[in-house]
């Protein structure tokens, strides 16, 4: 049987375990309807051009994970940013880790969708706002929809700020041979409210898994919401990760995603500007070896005037890893003043790596400044040089160069332990110890 | 005082299209529709011999499995392929080879165009060979080119006179199975032009071919095949312009270019057929194959003015597969109106130290759509390829759109590959500059435009550069506002 029947028939075990009488759950009879006739996306489709999922497909993934996988916090302490205080919302194979979390409802909402999906007081927001920005057409996102049940659901009111970060956290024990997550998460920021999140899928198995997260971001407002993505899992684990924002005027949201790690790991991360004079900004950087595949796909409506938009993405691929931009950026034709920027560098390290990257504007609306960069190069012979005649060793030389090539990524990251942490993987990945912290 | 502001009116109105004038010449049609019959039919019309026949019918018969290409950004009403005359030739059949033979309706037509084939095109150094309706019907300069062994005739002519040449070359470089439309233009061309260059010459004047649709209701295939051989050197010239016509007529070419080792083929097109009126009824399908083949050393380089049909559709493209083969291509796409073009380039990098270059400037006027669409593909054993790639877009206006598709696909890690795109519009201020040195708006906005086309205009042979620059004010008038 293959992926996408099992999917369809476990959708009728899935209902025994969740209350078919509340309304979402007529999202989710839509969504499985919709998943039934698309099916998962082929390499025939524009969007899937560079990356397939049939090797995914063939795996028999687990849909439903036991209950009862516990870890302990030492053995998975160097996942999180331990050296800063943070709340936490940990799953340890879809399931919510009450011991390893640290939620609240002091002011602001830092809980779990299974929650928000199932108690009455959260009734009205669910109704305004779940399901309502993801796409209801893009099968993946659909299938999240159709089996949403867990994740992170973060409310902050108006004028709030929570205390400390937020990290959401999950990780795979793959106990039970391979499994499949789906993940859903639900994060709204009201008027003048801030947030800081850092997002990690982790898995600890050398089984396959597969998540297929969806998370859905609605800034209100003059909200500001700081999104970072770390991507550094293992060599069995891929990650479809369905980002999407809608930003009400003067709002501002930054999603950074760092992409070290994992088998496939596919983003596709879509702003809907709803507003005026707000910010949009997407940044990444991609380091890739062995087999890896990472594709950022970015799509960022401008739907009304005077909008900023900038995408800045770094990818640096050695052995056999390929790597795929797709950046999109529609201009409507009232979206008139708008300033949108996209970059796409790379750098190929290795013969056997592959780039394929695909800036793409469709303006429709003329008093606009949009741009779009893109370049594949190699590092620059003469500044390797310079560092050797200066006693560097090449390896250290050639790290101190792509360290460079990503820094003005990092420098946007507005946690400072965070930034440590990124650094250490980067030297990590690449190698080397740079003995210095940025 | 004898202009009058009717008569000015008068004239602005028909002034849309200078080109929209329907001569009438006596044209040989076939019946409508197209079936094997029909592609048998034509290639007995050309005498052609028994190899051309199946091909064509090959060529056929893949078509009938294909389906016609939907990822283009462009809308429009499908072709009804049952619906159009595929083969259309004026009258008197024998063919003309002096000037005082040729129709002097047809000489009219051209009068009109501003094409002399007389001696005038002497003095230009320019030896034209005229489509009309996919039949060639007057060639100059044979003899000079023949001294230099030079061969360049209409491709019926090629297939009687020179069949191994063709044989050997034609669908090398766009197979048959390449697209929908290009298997359509294998079963059906009518016309076209043949070129050949041999080993080390130079071709001592600007080749040049008019082609231009007449007939209602017929479609225009034609094919060219020029081939460049070892160290040799041509420049070849295309325009087009077209009769107004309320149904859409399509056009489906193929050119192939072949340069081989140390060759040098520059070829330019200066399209302007027409677009349609301005609700957009109307005008030209233009969907065009054109593709090159570089060998070592040797250096192909597009340049396109496109300023008419309706919907365009068009990709030339290089297939740089020699070591130190270069690939260029400029372009200029000016839409207006309801006019749309998805129109771009591929850079297929195979061989080591290939270079290629991409400037691409897009105009988008009216409530037309303006998409440039390429590809830059390094292969895994192209070292050292080195791309650069600039598309700028330019709107006029707040109903038409610009859109910029951009693959690219790197597989070898010396590469170097640069992308750039902006976006903009006409800046008030240099506007507001103009006007105040006493130009109007109109024309300052001509000049602004002439500006921004110039590094692509400079690439074009000087007599069509001129005639391009007049395109593109035609193209834009009526614009501002």
């Amino acid at each position: 049987m293959d992926l996408k029947d099992k999917l369809i028939s476990s959708f009728m075990a899935f209902e025994n375990n969740v209350d078919v009488e509340h309304p979402v759950h007529d999202v989710r009879t839509e969504a499985i309807k919709n998943f039934e006739h698309k099916g998962f996306p082929s390499k025939k489709e524009e969007a899937w051009k560079y990356t397939s999922l049939n090797s995914l497909q063939k795996i028999d993934f687990s849909i439903f994970p036991k209950q009862d996988n516990a870890i302990e916090y030492k053995d998975v302490k160097k996942y999180f940013i331990h050296e800063i205080d943070t709340y936490k919302i940990v799953f340890i194979d879809g399931v919510y880790s009450s011991h390893l979390s640290e939620t609240t409802h002091d002011g602001v909402d830092i809980c779990l969708m299974s929650s928000a999906l199932t108690k009455p007081m959260y009734k009205q927001i669910v109704d305004v706002y779940f399901n309502k920005v993801a796409s209801k057409d893009e099968s993946l996102t659909t299938l999240n929809t159709a089996f949403s049940r867990e994740g992170a659901y973060i409310y902050i009111p108006k004028n709030k700020m929570p205390k400390k970060p937020v990290e959401i956290l999950h990780f795979a024990t793959g106990n039970e041979a391979s499994i499949m997550l789906q993940p859903r998460n639900l994060i709204i920021v009201e008027e003048n409210a801030e947030v800081q999140i850092i997002e990690r899928h982790q898995s600890l198995t050398s089984n396959d898994v597969l998540t297929n997260a969806v998370t859905e971001i609605f800034a209100a407002e003059s909200a500001i919401v700081d999104y970072y993505k770390i991507q550094n899992d293992t060599a069995n684990a891929s990650l479809i990760d369905n980002t999407y924002v809608d930003q009400k005027s003067k709002s501002h949201v930054k999603v950074h995603t760092f992409s070290f790690g994992g088998k496939l790991t596919r983003n596709n991360l879509n702003f809907f500007q709803n507003g005026e004079y707000m910010d949009s900004t997407m940044k990444g950087v991609t380091i890739l070896g062995e087999k890896q595949h990472v594709d950022h796909h970015t799509l960022v409506h401008h739907i009304e005037p005077n909008c900023e938009s900038h995408q800045d993405y770094k990818g640096i691929y050695g052995d056999s890893s390929t790597g795929v931009f797709n950046g999109k950026i529609i201009v409507d034709k009232i979206a008139q003043k708008t300033n949108a920027f996209q970059k796409n560098n790379n750098i190929l390290i290795s013969d056997k790596a592959t780039i394929n990257t695909k800036p793409q504007l469709e303006i429709f609306a003329d008093d606009v400044k949009c741009s779009h960069g893109c370049t594949i190069g190699q590092l620059d012979e003469d500044a390797l040089f310079y560092m050797q005649s200066r006693g560097i060793p090449k390896k250290e030389a050639r790290a101190l160069l792509m360290y460079a090539f990503a820094n003005n990524v990092l420098e946007s990251v507005r946690i400072p332990e965070l930034k440590t942490r990124i650094n250490k993987l980067i030297a990590n990945k690449l190698g080397v110890n740079l003995g210095f912290d940025l | 005082m004898a202009y009058t502001e009717e008569e000015l009116k008068k004239e602005l109105e028909t002034k849309e299209y200078e080109y929209g004038f329907y001569t009438d010449l006596k044209s040989e049609t076939f019946p409508k529709g197209l079936n094997e019959d029909i592609v048998r039919a034509i290639s007995k019309k050309k005498d052609e011999p028994e190899w051309m026949t199946e091909w064509r019918l090959d060529a056929y018969r893949i078509w009938e499995q294909m389906e016609e290409p939907e990822w283009a950004n462009v809308h429009y009403q499908k072709p009804d392929f049952q619906a159009i005359s595929y083969y259309s030739a004026p009258k008197p059949p024998d063919p003309n080879k002096s000037l005082d033979d040729v129709d002097p309706e047809l000489l009219e037509m051209y009068r009109k165009l501003g094409i002399s084939v007389d001696e005038q095109k002497k003095l230009q150094n320019v030896a034209v060979d005229i489509v009309v309706d996919s039949v060639s019907v007057a060639t100059t300069f044979q003899k000079t080119l023949g001294e230099k062994g030079i061969i360049f005739m209409p491709i019926s002519e090629a297939i009687q006179k020179h069949p191994d040449l063709v044989k050997k070359y034609m669908g090398t470089v766009i197979p048959k199975k390449d697209n929908f439309y290009a298997a359509l233009n294998s079963a059906v061309f009518t016309d076209g032009s043949f070129c050949y260059i041999p080993k080390g010459v130079r071709c001592p004047m600007e080749l040049s071919t008019y082609f231009r649709i007449n007939e209602g209701g017929t479609g225009q295939f034609e094919r060219t095949l020029v081939i460049a051989d070892e160290s040799s050197y041509v420049s070849y010239l295309e325009g087009c312009t077209a009769p107004s016509r309320d149904e859409n007529q399509l056009h489906a070419a193929v050119v192939e270019l072949i340069a081989m080792d140390d060759a040098e083929i520059k070829y330019s097109t200066v399209q302007n057929w027409y677009p349609g009126n301005k609700e957009g009824k109307g005008g030209v399908y233009n969907f065009v194959t054109k593709r090159g083949l570089c060998e070592n050393r040797s250096k192909i380089s597009w340049t396109q003015v496109e300023t008419g049909s309706a919907v365009t559709w068009k990709y030339p493209s290089c297939i740089l597969k020699g070591n130190n083969s270069i690939g260029e291509f400029y372009s200029i796409a000016v839409t207006n109106n309801y006019q749309q073009a998805d129109t771009g380039t591929k850079m297929i990098h195979l061989g080591k130290n290939t270079r290629s270059t991409i400037i691409s400037k897009g105009i988008s006027a009216g409530k037309s759509q303006n998409s440039y669409r390429g590809l830059v593909q390094i292969g895994s054993r192209a070292e050292n390829a080195r791309n650069f790639s600039q598309c700028d877009s330019l709107l006029m206006g707040n109903e038409c759109g610009a859109h910029t598709f951009p693959y690219i696909e790197a597989k070898n890690k010396s590469a170097q590959v640069e992308h750039e795109a902006t976006t903009s519009k006409i800046g008030e201020d240099q506007i507001f500059y103009c006007n105040q040195r006493g130009i109007d708006t109109e024309k300052a906005i001509a000049l602004i435009v002439n500006g921004f086309s110039k590094e692509v205009l400079n690439k074009l042979p000087m007599e069509f550069a001129v005639e391009a620059q007049k395109l593109l004010e035609i193209s834009l008038e009526g614009s501002v506002g």
